[in-house]
């Protein structure tokens, strides 16, 4: 059986709330799916995915997830004035399912099983 | 909600110029197996002869928060006064199957896993009660780490001053290097908390940097 990829497109993204993000993420890495994030979250955003993952782990079916993103640039002028931080392409997936081999600044190498 | 949000932010960073507290709450952060116990029982056993906790091989050894008040710290003329806040490790995934291979037992390892997943929430609900960050890597492992880059991010989000601890570099390999290269923009600190190895420049980058 293979595995099924949601790539969610930085435009829906954008349209969603923290908490709605947090849950659709959580939602599909618990149904066995990956998902892509085409912007990101912000680190705010991934330190809550955190810990609603740390009370969704039932130490049986689901035990995690692995997250890998590309690391934030430095940011322009004009959002540090705005005050605006955009997160960048971002896969998480269930931990038993995704496992990251190698990461750099610009490149993810992960494995699906 | 954001700008409420922002303007927290800006309103304790103000805070923090014009009226700077005499005691400062310094939260040892990073991931398991770091060495974040072994180094905050260091701080404590050279400033005022005593331990926070007991490290283990074992990964989630320290699965709540311990808090150590009124530590001195005297370096060059200049002395601060903290409250050593050692915190779980922060992690994404806790399977109670990694803790079977230390010879625990399933019950064990699952109360283990139970008290684990609690202790990084609590160590993620503690950023913001704090007023500077001890983040401590294991210079022998791959810095660039999801859980590295989460909390580098949220600290700088919330403008807390941050001293990377690149610590175990007793170990033959051991880069501190690397570290300093995943995260050029902060300051990083070399040591070993185990052998006690560059503590006093961990010190005066602790004075200058939170004092």
């Amino acid at each position: 059986m293979g595995v099924q990829v949601n790539l969610i497109s930085k435009e829906k993204l954008n349209k969603m709330g923290s908490m709605e993000k947090i849950r659709m993420i959580l939602d599909n890495v618990k149904e066995g799916k990956i998902v892509v994030l085409e912007s990101g979250l912000t680190p705010e955003e991934e330190a809550k995915l955190i810990e609603f993952t740390m009370l969704e782990i039932d130490h049986e079916k689901f035990v995690g997830i692995e997250l890998e993103s590309y690391p934030q640039r430095e940011k322009s002028l004009i959002s540090k004035i705005l005050g605006k931080k955009h997160g960048r392409l971002t896969i998480i997936g269930p931990a038993n399912r995704l496992k990251t081999i190698e990461k750099q600044e610009d490149l993810i190498k992960a494995l699906i099983t | 909600m954001g700008i409420l949000s922002a303007l927290k932010k800006k309103l304790r960073f103000l805070y923090k110029i014009f009226l700077r507290k005499d005691k400062l709450k310094i939260g040892i952060y990073g991931p398991p197996n770091a060495g974040k116990t072994t180094l905050a029982n260091r701080i404590l056993r050279d400033w005022i002869g005593e331990i926070i906790g007991t490290p283990s091989e074992i990964p989630h050894e320290t699965r709540r928060v311990k808090l150590r008040e009124g530590v001195k710290i005297q370096v060059d003329g200049k002395s601060i006064t903290i409250d050593v806040v050692d915190t779980p490790g922060i992690a994404a995934k806790v399977d109670f199957h990694d803790f079977l291979k230390y010879g625990l037992s399933e019950e064990e390892a699952k109360r283990r896993a139970k008290e684990a997943t609690e202790g990084v929430i609590e160590a993620i609900k503690w950023l913001d009660d704090l007023d500077g960050i001890l983040l401590v890597m294991d210079a022998t492992e791959d810095p660039f780490t999801q859980v590295n880059v989460t909390i580098v991010g949220n600290i700088e989000a919330r403008k807390l001053p941050l001293i990377i601890v690149a610590n175990k570099i007793d170990l033959p390999t051991a880069s501190p290097a690397r570290i300093k290269s995943a995260f050029p923009q902060h300051q990083v600190v070399p040591i070993s908390a185990l052998k006690g190895i560059n503590l006093d420049s961990l010190y005066k980058a602790m004075a200058e940097k939170f004092g």
